[in-house]
């Protein structure tokens, strides 16, 4: 190793060092942006230190460098604009899209590598295991992301799309894995062995997500993650850079960690949500419209005069929230009520949103204070002292029948909105949450049905309480 | 380029995985989002990787796959710090409030 080499290196483990302390600083909304300015920063050196490497090394080719400028201009500018230009309700496609992009190109670096080795029959194991596994790990993220990211967007049929032999070829795929894999390793100079595999992980990439409910998609997402994190170590492996096996794990390693988060908090199996659960798709289509005889149906000035009478009120934000994009609605509604005296906090359930933690994203982005967004386990102990909750767009996670045993939701994790003194539900109609039951909920004395549109129904409750607190 | 025994990249990809849990296992749920985006651009490290190709790529295929590795890694470097910054920012302890000047 020459002196340039060996100090890009030291670079390289300062870097990587940094990602660490980034995404330590992560673990407060008060730190975690000069978190993400470090790890940026960090990225930055280490990009800078490559570009020096390739240019002391002095092997690349005019066209090398054309090549690697303009593709990282490109990129560049796309990333920069998908990521000014994209709303909240629409980060988790983004993040899926770059999902894609990150598995996409360690899969490419495995291809390249084993297509520009002078003899590939003297590579290896060394480098063709790891090149296997980042070309099969890389590709199935590459198109199970993107077909993940279309669900999202609506441009692929968000409910669970099963074809005939879908399952079949869900075993069969794998076998595919393993001999080619195994074939590649024992012969990587063999094309057909390289773009067979290849062939096969993007294959399995849609077919593993599209039997997938929109639902599900929180865990997808974050399983995907923790793939493209394998891959990038992977190729980490095959160029023999600790950097990419060092960051390519970090991000393997948040991956899986939420993945296990948002399974436990669905009460699923991260095997059961691959495999294709409940068989239903984003929320069921209203079953009846109005309200059968046994709720109580409330307007807008009854809702109106509980909250401006209240005491401490806690809201609980679920998808149809963000579906209608009344985040801002509930944050003047909230601001409202705050000014007036009154205690207000958020109950946010982990699998609210479409990915991780999305729901606080969102209301973030309507100025809700993030000292007022609660946590399961934190604000279940105070639904008793709470004079009403209020529930909008969230269903099964409010469903008390998920204590009893014996039915679809059994052991999920819950909110205990039921405990509230009294509660209201913005909602449509009577229709049923993804998992397709009747919510008890909402059938309970004490709760009152407030049938309208989330948007609608918390701009009417703005002017509502307004007009009695003004 | 074989500087790096199997032994130490195993011993190093072993220990990240360590630190990755023990480190992301703090985060709070509130900043889950934020924290899968800043991951992600993490992962954008595989740029690095795709330069290291271009400078080694000679053939024309080399050059298109070096060129598009590139620019989905540049990407997701780029676009990943971006939006986790957007995001960030909005998460503030008080309601940005700009008609509410009044103390208490």
């Amino acid at each position: 190793m020459d002196t340039v080499s060996n100090a890009v290196h030291y670079i390289f483990l300062a870097a990587a060092a940094c990602f660490v302390l980034g995404l330590h600083l992560m673990n407060h909304p008060r730190t975690a942006r000069r978190g993400n300015t470090l790890s940026a920063g960090a990225m930055a050196v280490a990009i800078g230190a490559t570009v020096w490497l390739v240019a002391d090394q002095d092997r690349i080719s005019s066209t090398g460098w054309l090549v690697l400028v303009s593709g990282g201009v490109l990129g560049a500018a796309l990333g920069l604009w998908a990521a000014r230009e994209v709303q909240m309700t629409a980060m988790p496609q983004l993040v899926s899209l770059f999902n894609a992009v990150g598995g996409g190109a360690a899969a490419l670096i495995a291809v390249n590598d084993l297509l520009q080795a002078e003899d590939a029959v003297l590579l290896g194991a060394r480098v063709s295991l790891p090149g296997a596994l980042d070309i099969v790990i890389g590709a199935v993220t590459f198109s199970g992301s993107l077909i993940a990211a279309g669900k999202l967007q609506g441009v692929v049929s968000g409910a669970p799309v099963v074809f005939p032999g879908a399952r079949l070829l869900n075993v069969l795929l794998p076998t595919a894995f393993v001999v080619g894999t195994v074939w590649l390793v024992l012969a990587p100079d063999s094309r057909t062995a390289l773009y067979g595999l290849v062939a096969v992980a993007l294959l399995f990439g849609v077919t593993m997500v599209l039997p997938i409910g929109g639902a599900d998609m929180p865990v997808v997402i974050a399983l995907l993650n923790a793939f493209t994190g394998s891959a990038v170590a992977m190729a980490g492996f095959v160029l023999d850079e600790t950097a990419l096996i060092i960051a390519g794990m970090l991000v393997s390693a948040s991956g899986g960690i939420l993945t296990k988060l948002m399974a436990d908090a669905m009460n699923r199996s991260i095997a059961n949500i691959v495999i294709g659960g409940f068989g239903t798709g984003d929320t069921a289509a209203p079953v009846e419209d109005g309200a059968p005889a046994q709720v109580r149906s409330v307007s807008a000035d009854d809702v109106a005069i509980q909250l401006a009478y209240a005491r401490k009120v806690i809201f609980v934000p679920g998808y149809g929230l963000a579906a209608a994009q009344a985040q801002h609605e509930l944050g003047d509604l909230a601001k409202l009520l705050t000014d007036h005296g009154i205690d207000v906090s958020y109950a946010v359930h982990p699998v609210a949103g479409r990915m991780p933690g999305h729901m606080n994203v969102l209301l973030a982005e309507a100025n809700v204070p993030y000292t007022q967004l609660k946590e399961m386990d934190d604000v279940n102990p105070a639904f008793p002292q709470a004079d009403v909750a209020l529930v909008i767009g969230a269903n099964d996670v409010t469903n008390p029948i998920a204590r009893r045993p014996g039915n679809a939701i059994s052991g999920m994790p819950i909110l205990d909105v039921d405990k509230a003194k009294s509660v209201v539900v913005i909602k449509r109609s009577m229709g049923h949450g993804y998992a397709g039951i009747d919510n008890e909920l909402y059938t309970d004395p004490r709760t009152g049905m407030f049938f309208t549109d989330a948007k609608r129904g918390l701009a009417e409750l703005k002017t509502a309480v307004g007009e009695f607190v003004g | 380029m074989n500087n790096l025994d199997l032994l130490t990249a195993i011993t190093v990809f072993v220990l990240s995985v360590l630190v990755g849990i023990e480190v992301i296992s703090k985060v709070p749920a509130t900043l889950h989002t934020p924290l899968m985006s800043g991951s992600n651009s993490v992962h954008g490290i595989v740029v690095i990787g795709a330069m290291l190709i271009a400078a080694e790529s000679h053939t024309w295929l080399g050059y298109v796959l070096a060129f598009v590795a590139m620019a989905f890694g540049a990407m997701n470097v780029v676009g990943g710090y971006v939006v986790t910054d957007r995001m960030l920012e909005m998460f503030k302890p008080k309601p940005a409030a700009p008609e509410k000047k009044q103390e208490v």
